[in-house]
């Protein structure tokens, strides 16, 4: 755990275990409900859907809501300031990995950037003991689990292929066949299921990952085996190209239903309400309630990666409308209507912020290119006699260039 | 007098594999048996009978029909700390599984630099022989061969699927262990209490002085009575059985070779690109001096597996191996 995350393990521990106590009831009398919600026929694609669950709107006002508040009455200014200074500090972190990715430096990145409340919400609802399977773009959630976020670099340079120990921060490497995750994810929480523990899982993933099939078979699998798990679906309305009218024809919450566990979509850029649905889905998890489906309504508001090109596919005026509902924007509005931070706490933010820059980018141009055996490192646990031969042999043809090189 | 326990038992291979998945659920709690139709029923071909009665349904799992939802969980569990044995009903079934395997199990210790493990067991009733339907008697083991990470073995009698199935669940590494289905029922004396070969070590099993014959899995007992006809011809032929594909034995082949100076490499999949096309680069290059033949290779065309009235064509049998035989000792 790095010393820049905000909250302490602790205090997300005690925070979720009060939420637990009213989650467990909330969910069983707010069974027939959700299936009202799941079922309504005005539910649409397109985010105006009144279904969704929001907290905080766009100009920062606090909007109540009968089922969620409760999962966050306890939260405190200090909390709000956490929360904010988690996804100035996420996003500073995003946008220095885009600038080391055009200098050279990483040959890839794929930001985060417009996610970042999906991300921090559903992220600090989790608790310790909980395990968190992310695709590859979760970078706010591996801040909030206590990965260095240099680590997450490590791939994206090209020097390892993951390079975290998942069980370190029980946030798993970053996965980039679409999908797959959700299935370990599952069996994860299967695994919990046996030990007879109430920790839970949550899985990320995306809106062109819910036409994988592996996902289609994680819900199966989750349903079935009622596995404490969370499905976190970011739908950022984009899979590269393609909008999410080219994988769905509903509204991709109510595909929980016809697996027989609830969905509920939420305001992908409000990190309250994120925290709260996140909340809820994983206390539901823990009283063996079994998966949640969230659908967090959010938008990429940059490329796919660096390697993408949006404007051959989307217009400017999506994009504008989308920077009105901006995540970071909209808490700081609220911290300041209601007076809980002040200009001393933003620009102290501001300066930590650029450290974090700095940090990064010194992390990244340290970061050596690894040795040439390492290609053969690892392959197996219990070795495999083709490896051994075969790097024997690169070691003896490495050897033979001695001489040519003078030495 | 006190008894001693026996410790020797005369079985058919599947029930084989049942005893040592039982052994395996007995002495591991973490150890899972999981599968289509693997709990009441006991597996299509029975190999888990009675296994869910038991050990219970936590541990013997019947899962939805859905291949790479099994491998997918199974991958889960592993990281959970479990070591899961999973089925796949049929050779031809495994192919929606092939992407969790390819690009999840037999990476994830890498990707992780060593951090995490895959203990993971994919059990796949392999090969024809059996008159089945279209997609049940396919021999897809060089696909599974041809990716790092993985490691493939196949048994050819009982006592050999008894102890490979424990080292394989002993196995820190993912390993896809074919079951030559046609043997199921093939008796063979298992001792319970033996110290077994190392898992991937090729075994001779037939000792010969003109030619190899290499085979594994279904094969070998094809190879033995093909050795056994030409004895009747006064031609002296080694059998010897892989039992691994990946790692091959290569040692032991070039042992072979080395005295035989021929070989001809046995198996039901197809010869192109398949296992034996290895075994005939790497022990040209290893006995190139030795070789009194080039390497020769009976196995499957290159064509779909053909519907069951044609597959004694396909098929490797006695004539093809001795025809193989002959040509390599023409040179």
């Amino acid at each position: 755990m790095t010393v820049e995350s905000t909250a302490a393990r602790t205090s997300r521990r005690s925070a979720g275990s009060k939420a637990g106590t009213s989650g467990t009831k909330a969910a069983g009398t707010t069974g027939s409900k959700r299936t009202t919600r799941t079922t309504a026929k005005k539910a649409a694609a397109d985010g105006a859907d009144p279904q969704l669950v929001q907290l905080l709107t766009p100009e920062g006002k606090r909007v109540k809501n009968a089922e969620y508040d409760k999962y966050v009455a306890g939260i405190t200014p200090e909390d709000l300031r956490g929360l904010y200074r988690d996804m100035v500090l996420t996003r500073r972190f995003d946008a220095e990995a885009t600038a080391l990715q055009r200098q050279g430096e990483l040959g890839l990145w794929a930001s985060l950037l417009g996610q970042e409340a999906a991300q921090i919400g559903s992220g600090r609802a989790t608790r310790e003991d909980d395990y968190v399977f992310p695709t590859y773009r979760e970078h706010g959630v591996a801040w909030c689990r206590g990965v260095d976020p240099t680590n997450l670099l490590g791939m994206f340079r090209g020097v390892n292929n993951g390079g975290w120990d998942p069980n370190g921060n029980n946030f798993h490497l970053y996965t980039i066949v679409i999908g797959s995750q959700t299935l370990h994810a599952t069996g994860y929480a299967m695994g919990i299921a046996k030990d007879g523990a109430d920790s839970a899982v949550i899985a990320y993933f995306g809106d062109g990952a819910s036409s994988q099939g592996d996902v289609a078979e994680s819900f199966t699998f989750s349903a079935v085996y009622n596995a404490p798990v969370v499905f976190f679906c970011q739908n950022n309305q984009w899979a590269i190209s393609e909008p999410t009218e080219k994988q769905t024809r509903v509204p991709l919450y109510q595909r929980a239903q016809g697996f027989g566990f609830p969905g509920v979509r939420v305001d992908g850029n409000d990190v309250l309400a994120c925290l709260a649905v996140t909340r809820w889905a994983l206390e539901r998890a823990r009283a063996g309630e079994g998966p949640t489906l969230v659908e967090a309504y959010t938008y990429r508001m940059g490329a796919h990666t660096t390697s993408d090109d949006p404007t051959r596919y989307r217009g400017d005026e999506e994009r504008l409308a989308w920077e009105a509902k901006d995540p970071i924007l909209r808490l700081r509005r609220h911290l300041e209507a209601a007076n809980h931070a002040d200009e001393g706490f933003f620009a102290e933010l501001e300066t930590e912020s650029e450290a974090l820059g700095r940090r990064v980018r010194e992390a990244v141009r340290a970061m050596p290119d690894p040795d040439h055996f390492a290609i053969f490192e690892n392959a197996y646990a219990d070795g495999h006699a083709l490896v051994d031969e075969e790097r024997a042999q690169f070691a003896a043809y490495q050897a033979s260039f001695t001489d040519a090189e003078g030495v | 007098m006190a008894a001693e326990a026996v410790t020797v038992k005369n079985m058919a291979l599947a029930k084989a594999i049942n005893e040592s998945l039982r052994r395996a659920l007995e002495n591991d709690p973490k150890v899972l048996v999981m599968g289509e139709d693997v709990g009441k029923l006991g597996g299509v071909f029975r190999v888990t009978d009675g296994l869910q009665k038991d050990f219970g349904e936590s541990r013997v799992i019947d899962t939805p029909l859905a291949e790479s939802g099994i491998v997918g969980t199974a991958i889960g569990l592993a990281l959970r700390g479990y070591r899961p044995v999973v089925e796949i009903q049929f050779d031809g079934f495994v192919f929606p599984a092939y992407d969790q395997i390819v690009t999840q199990l037999a990476k994830m210790h890498a990707r992780s630099l060593g951090k995490v493990k895959m203990p993971v067991v994919i059990r796949i009733p392999y090969g024809g022989g059996i008159g089945a339907v279209e997609h049940h008697s396919e021999s897809p083991e060089a696909l599974f061969a041809h990716v790092a990470g993985l490691k493939v073995v196949s048994p050819s009698n009982a006592s050999d699927a008894y102890w490979m199935m424990q080292q394989a669940i002993q196995s820190d590494d993912p390993v896809i262990y074919f079951e030559p289905k046609r043997r199921y029922w093939d008796k063979g004396e298992v001792d319970t209490e033996a110290i077994p070969a190392p898992l991937h070590k090729a075994q001779v099993v037939r000792e010969g002085a003109d030619l190899t014959l290499a085979a594994y899995g279904p094969m070998v007992k094809l190879c033995q009575e093909a050795a056994a006809a030409a004895a009747e011809e006064g031609k002296s032929l080694e059998v010897l059985d892989l039992r691994s594909v990946s790692p091959l034995d290569f040692d032991a082949i070039q042992a072979s070779v080395q005295k035989t100076r021929r070989l001809v490499v046995v198996h039901e999949a197809p010869v192109f690109f398949g296992s034996g096309a290895e075994i005939a680069a790497r022990i040209t290059e290893r006995c190139f001096y030795h070789l009194e033949a080039p390497v020769l290779r009976v196995g499957g065309y290159h064509a779909p597996y053909p519907p069951a009235r044609l597959e004694e064509t396909y098929l490797p049998d006695l004539d093809r191996v001795l025809d193989a035989v002959d040509r390599s000792l023409a040179y």
